[in-house]
């Protein structure tokens, strides 16, 4: 087997045998209501940590808005399954809806990817910032309603849809409420392994080598015939659609659903960033893990009480430090690198 | 280097499922643990389990914070006092950041450590996140100031405060039945459910009124430090009263800009404004001539307002807001529908709820923010908004 | 009349927008790298002049002293804590994630020591400012001196770049940093001079933000501080003069797009001017074009 493969593999592995753990923890009863709440946060962060890392550590390009893409997918699909939560049963609507926020979060990937994949660098990274941010603010301002007539929009407020009764779907900074609590961890998980799929094979094919090769030197790669263009398109795409399907969880997952920053701003999307960079940028299996265990780690510090924040944002220094700097790293290798050639040696 | 990364997030990683499982682990004994020394000390067989959530960090934390300590005090008086029908309270918060995600996070938390009451969330789309919940477990809950309409849809979920409608309702029928003004201007927060819920709907209920609007400009959270726009329109269009459902640490700064341009026109505000005058530092000259509709007054001469804010003051060092109060009447409603049902801490939390449902119909409860309240099954309280106008610093009743 | 009223608001904005940018694009042409943590400078000086004005019954001069003196030494420290140990790291992000670390962290120990409520921040300008055509038109005494701080910072800033061995030192760092080691500068040195430069330009421009827009929370510098490096980009990262121009036009576009379109999408209108501005001129107004060898 190629190490490559088995490299996958291993992701998979970990992914799977993760689950049957805790599943089998919730089963006998002994995983606590908070840990079971954690679940599926934790697969929605993996998967859009998983999205970000396509974009920065393969495509190489810094984006700094990617829960844009995701609040386009939370969006979309919510606003399909409250339309329609009476109509259709559970499992359809559901499909129907990931296809739907994973197929309009692509669109805007591919719309915004025009402009934006022209800069390079800090500029680059600053346009995604403000493409998240302008994402936000116009859903803020968005008002959709439904009546007998059929569909009304405003960009003003709930009165001017004048709607006769019906039903405000959308409702500025109000959001959608009421959005049928349809994802689950099993869900969760499976669309992990899916964007797991997606991505590791897309980076081991022969586009993810153009892709690669882009990143590394894209002089050269333009010069060897690559189309650097269509092929930086298609990285974001992807890595906007799977970033939508993220938001397909989020919003099944909680019933108020609102387009405001500690969702979907700067701040949010730094954070995944955080856990791209922590899990080791372009690799896809640290991104899991460092979301999971990010994610869980403020809450795993509510003990703390006032000073949770405090010790988590000490943590992050302390971890990025420990991880990245050149001169620990040095340090590390000349103190537990020899451990650990002497334990192969041992072994 | 590689090498060193795998294993050490293979040994962080680890280290978190241990202290994941400890955790869980931990958390049965120590819960039972403490039932068992409770039913040593207290006479009632065991305790009241009352939890808090609240955005306790970020930009919302003034307003957590403010429920969290309330409730506090609500609960040390309580138990001071010999407890419900001489049970103890124990009581807990957690933080949600002012995220929908994050509350239900805290809402498994407390829920893990045995809560059977739930004062909480503290802001509405949190709220109505948890409600999802309680509803599921069938936990009575109590939010002191979820305001929107949906936060009450489920028949366990009663709340303290007005909702949003209501306040909307209440300011358009003030300004029109006392003739304040012929024209309004309204600066609102239109990234805020609380501010754009009573927009709406004092925007629809000012239709046929004897006044006008002439201005309606939003700002939103990342765009809050100037206001001179807004401010200006609303100076242009000739509006002579400019309403503001908004919290006061906005309009704090609204009013300071209105008065280095020199535009002074009636302010009127709702419940959220509360609090305006106890801004640390601020020029409570520039508030005078203010009117709110407020449930809840710091320097009311009452003697249960006067205690409360006195003790609020010792212990946190800060005067308390409209939160503070709805959170401290909110664990004395629970006291009273206990009373009124004569439920007891052993019951389960379904059955609790089921009690304390039937009972919230019944009860009249006088706290901090009402002299009387009652309620209605669907959750919504009776009772009715006091407006105060601002002179020389104070509060004086209207 | 009205529209020049809308003017000098966007002005005023535009000139707090420009003095935050200035330090920020200070610290980004040398170090290379975004301070995200420089908004939260600007609110621990806000907070020193705070408790020194308080302590002293008032008095904001001795306030504005103290926290530029401290604001520069937490800039060094951070520096040497949490920057320093990264530089020459294996990826440029690792110092942008840290420099969150240390956003988060300000934030949180403000909130600790102050609680969340907001403060009144009382204005360390006493002047009322002009009034043109019987008060119709009135400029802020806050706005008048902000534009003639952020001026005078420019010409200074400029001159000492120029016309300073320091400075020079940190041309040549920003351009190079090896060629710069190779010449005898000594590269940590400069880049912890720019940052105590940019820390005490955050403890300068917190006093005048808080002096404009008077409320004091653990968060107050964060929005202004990210609307300020949308500026610096804006007016072309990494230069001075750029990030003056940058403010504003930034603190102008805000103010007039608030007016005449919409006060809701203000934001979006910002942030899609940045977007156009750059597919124009992808390295910002005054941005040097970078020739890429290949």
């Amino acid at each position: 087997m190629k190490k490559q493969t088995k490299n996958n593999l291993i992701t998979y592995a970990i992914v799977i045998a993760a689950y049957i753990i805790l599943e089998i923890l919730m089963l006998t009863g002994n995983l606590s209501s908070h840990m079971k709440g954690l679940l599926v946060p934790m697969t929605y962060y993996a998967i859009i940590a998983v999205a970000l890392n396509l974009c920065v550590g393969i495509l190489g390009e810094l984006s700094i808005g990617h829960c844009g893409f995701m609040c386009i997918g939370a969006f979309t699909s919510a606003f399909f399954s409250r339309a329609t939560s009476e109509s259709l049963p559970a499992a359809p609507r559901f499909i129907i809806a990931l296809l739907i926020g994973i197929a309009s979060a692509a669109l805007f990937g591919f719309l915004i990817g025009i402009p934006v994949l022209r800069l390079k660098g800090d500029y680059l990274a600053i346009v995604t910032l403000a493409f998240g941010e302008i994402i936000k603010n116009v859903i803020n301002a968005f008002y959709v309603g439904i009546d007998a007539k059929g569909l009304h929009f405003s960009m003003k407020s709930a009165m001017e849809l004048n709607m006769d009764g019906g039903d405000t779907i959308v409702n500025g900074a109000m959001g959608i409420t009421g959005t049928p609590h349809d994802a689950n961890f099993t869900i969760g998980i499976v669309l992990l392994l899916i964007s797991l799929f997606v991505v590791q094979n897309l980076v081991n094919s022969r586009d993810g080598r153009a892709i690669m090769a882009i990143r590394d030197n894209y002089i050269a790669a333009e010069a060897t015939g690559i189309n650097v263009t269509s092929y930086k398109m298609m990285a974001f795409t992807i890595s906007a659609a799977i970033a939508g399907a993220a938001g397909v969880l989020f919003s099944h997952n909680i019933t108020t659903l609102t387009a405001s920053s500690q969702y979907f701003g700067y701040n949010a999307s730094i954070m995944i960033l955080v856990y791209v960079v922590l899990g080791g940028i372009g690799n896809i299996r640290g991104s899991v893990i460092a979301a999971c265990i990010l994610y869980l780690l403020p809450e795993l510090l509510r003990g703390f009480s006032t000073y949770r924040m405090l010790i988590y944002s000490i943590v992050l220094i302390v971890m990025m430090i420990v991880n990245w700097s050149p001169k620990v790293i040095e340090w590390r290798k000349r103190t537990f690198g020899r451990i650990g050639a002497g334990r192969r040696k041992a072994a | 280097m590689n090498k060193f990364k795998r294993v050490f997030s293979a040994v962080l990683a680890s280290a978190m499922v241990v202290s994941m499982l400890a955790g869980c682990g931990d958390a049965a004994p120590s819960g039972s643990g403490a039932e068992g020394s409770d039913a040593g000390s207290s006479s009632g067989g065991s305790v009241f389990k009352i939890g808090a959530i609240g955005p306790f960090t970020g930009a919302a934390a003034a307003y957590g914070n403010a429920v969290k300590n309330g409730a506090q005090i609500a609960v040390d008086e309580i138990n001071a006092a010999g407890g419900i029908n001489g049970t103890m309270i124990e009581y807990k918060s957690e933080d949600d950041e002012l995220n929908a995600e994050k509350s239900v996070n805290a809402y498994n938390t407390l829920k893990d450590w045995g809560m059977q009451i739930l004062v909480g969330s503290t802001t509405s789309a949190c709220s109505i996140a948890v409600s999802e919940n309680t509803k599921s477990d069938n936990m009575f809950q109590l939010t002191p100031s979820g305001s929107a309409e949906d936060c009450v849809k489920y028949d366990n979920v009663f709340r303290v405060c007005f909702s949003d409608p209501n306040q909307g309702i209440a300011s358009a029928q003030y300004i029109n039945d006392n003739n304040l003004a012929t024209k309004v201007g309204i600066i609102y927060d239109s990234s805020d459910v609380y501010s754009s819920g009573i927009y709406q709907k004092f925007v629809q209920e000012s239709e046929g009124k004897n006044y006008e609007i002439v201005s309606a400009e939003a700002y939103t959270q990342d765009n809050n430090t100037d206001f001179s726009v807004q401010l200006q329109k609303a100076k242009d269009a000739g509006a002579d009263l400019v309403f503001l459902p908004i919290y006061y640490s906005d309009a704090a700064l609204i009013l300071t800009q209105a008065n280095t341009m020199g535009y002074a026109p009636t302010f009127f505000g709702v419940d959220g404004l509360d609090g305006i005058l106890t801004v640390e530092n601020f020029d409570t000259s520039l508030a005078e001539g203010v009117m709110l509709l407020t449930p809840f007054a710091a320097d009311a001469k009452d003697d249960l307002t006067v205690n409360f804010v006195k003790q609020y003051n010792d212990k946190f060092g800060e005067t308390p807001n409209q939160f503070a109060a709805d959170a401290y009447d909110a664990v004395y409603i629970i006291k009273a529908a206990i009373e009124k049902s004569g439920a007891t801490a052993d019951m389960s939390v379904s059955d609790l709820c089921e009690a304390l449902k039937g009972a919230m119909t019944q009860i009249e409860a006088s706290g901090l923010t009402s002299a009387k309240m009652t309620w209605e099954a669907s959750g919504e309280p009776n009772k009715e908004p006091k407006a105060v106008v601002i002179k020389d610093g104070a509060y004086v009743s209207n | 009349m009205s529209f020049l009223t809308y003017l000098i608001n966007g002005l005023s904005l535009g000139s707090i927008y420009a003095i935050i940018a200035l330090g920020y694009t200070m610290v980004y042409g040398i170090a290379k790298m975004l301070n995200f943590a420089h908004g939260d400078f600007i609110m621990v000086g806000c907070y020193i002049i705070f408790s020194v004005s308080a302590a002293l019954s008032g008095n904001s001069v001795v306030g504005i002293i103290v926290a530029i003196i401290l604001c520069t030494l937490l800039g060094v420290t951070t520096e040497f804590v949490a920057y320093r140990p990264l530089r020459g790291a294996a990826s440029p992000l690792a110092v942008l994630i840290t420099a969150i670390g240390v956003s988060y962290l300000l934030e949180n120990i403000a909130l600790l020591i102050y609680g969340a409520d907001i403060k009144s921040f009382s204005s360390v300008v006493k002047w009322e400012g002009l009034s043109f055509a019987d008060g119709q038109l009135k400029i802020q005494g806050v706005t008048i001196v902000t534009i003639v701080v952020s001026v005078v910072i420019l010409v200074v800033l400029q001159l000492f770049i120029n016309k300073t061995r320091q400075g020079q030192a940190m041309l040549a760092a920003s351009e190079d940093k090896g060629a710069a080691t190779l010449m005898g500068i000594n590269v940590n040195r400069t880049i912890a001079l720019t940052f105590a430069i940019g820390s005490s330009l955050a403890a300068v421009a917190g006093a005048l933000l808080c002096s404009a827009y008077p409320s004091l929370s653990p968060y107050t510098g964060a929005m202004p501080g990210i609307k300020a490096f949308v500026a610096a980009v804006l007016g072309g990262i990494g230069s001075i003069p750029g990030a003056m121009i940058g403010g504003l036009v930034l603190g102008i576009v805000e103010i007039l797009s608030k007016t005449y379109i919409s006060s809701q999408l203000a934001d979006a209108i910002v942030f899609g001017i940045l977007v156009v501005v750059l597919l124009v001129k992808p390295t910002g107004i005054l941005g040097k074009q970078i020739q890429e060898k290949v």
